[in-house]
């Protein structure tokens, strides 16, 4: 099972934007540790930013995978850009909405906004800009280099069609 | 437009994709041994010139893409001399002279520089 990073695509607009989300849980193992609490400091459990980038690579790169039938290798080749400026705690919502930008035969660029909804007792709050992330992803097959990869497509493995599926969106058989 | 409008827009794109400075953008500058690109870094460089330009660049058509493992082009790891006219008729933005002077395909890199793009971009302007 790869580690999943989004739990829920809500919007999709085929080859322009995507939409996912994910509840941040203290069931999550590495949240103990990031920040544990010491002798002067109590606990501090936030959403690691390395997380919140790969939620962003995993919303643009299916949005940019859906656009081609997800026949490409999509992988991430560079993080144009990561800005994030809030800290997720357990009990917020992570609301990642990805666009694509540019497309081409070798690869594409994304645009990403990263919002934070926290809870109260009136349900959720309104969304505040936890971020911006773009995004460069190649497209393995069509490499600048010529070089070869193995047929099989192992970037869109069984958890995407997992959660496309719970999402309600119609996607080929991965794997 | 002009040619010295052309290299600032280049180097506005360049500092933007390679995280260079802007005094490190200079025309005779290599891409990639002096500006540190990646591969990856041609497609955002790409992709970024067609924004900023307004014009399409086609896969291939900036950068020659294959040419190390095409006989056509190289042999016994040099350039042939059919594989430089052949490169010199699809990419004549490029200075191709250091390739002469020495044919090694490790020297292909050398001729990408930024004057090279600025060329690119002249000349896909002069033709829209």
């Amino acid at each position: 099972m790869r580690w999943m990073w989004i739990d829920r695509v809500v919007e999709l607009v085929p080859r322009q934007k995507m939409v996912a989300i994910k509840q941040v849980s203290m069931a999550e193992e590495h949240l103990h540790d990031h920040f544990a609490g010491s002798a002067s400091r109590p606990a501090m459990p936030v959403m690691p930013a390395c997380f919140i980038v790969e939620g962003m690579a995993q919303t643009a790169g299916i949005l940019v995978g859906h656009a081609e039938g997800f026949k490409e290798k999509v992988v991430l080749a560079k993080v144009s850009r990561a800005e994030l400026d809030l800290d997720a705690r357990p009990g917020d919502t992570i609301r990642y909405t990805a666009e694509i930008e540019q497309f081409s035969a070798v690869g594409a660029s994304t645009r990403g906004l990263v919002e934070l909804i926290s809870w109260g007792g009136d349900g959720p709050g309104n969304p505040r800009v936890l971020g911006r992330i773009d995004l460069m992803f190649s497209h393995l097959d069509n490499n600048m280099g010529g070089e070869k990869y193995p047929e099989e497509n192992f970037v869109f493995s069984e958890s995407f069609a997992t959660l496309l599926s719970l999402s309600g969106i119609e996607a080929p058989a991965f794997g | 437009m002009e040619r010295s409008e052309i290299f600032d827009k280049v180097k506005e794109v360049l500092v933007d994709a390679l995280a260079v400075d802007e005094d490190e953008v200079t025309p005779e500058a290599t891409l990639i041994g002096d500006l540190g690109a990646e591969s990856i870094d041609i497609l955002d460089i790409s992709f970024q010139l067609e924004k900023a330009f307004g014009f399409k660049i086609a896969q291939g058509e900036l950068f020659p893409e294959g040419v190390a493992q095409d006989p056509q082009y190289v042999q016994d790891g040099k350039v042939t001399a059919n594989g430089l006219a052949l490169l010199r008729e699809r990419l004549p933005h490029f200075d191709f002279s250091a390739i002469e002077s020495d044919p090694s395909v490790a020297n292909i890199r050398q001729i990408f520089t930024v004057d090279a793009l600025v060329n690119f971009c002249e000349q896909k302007l002069q033709a829209a």
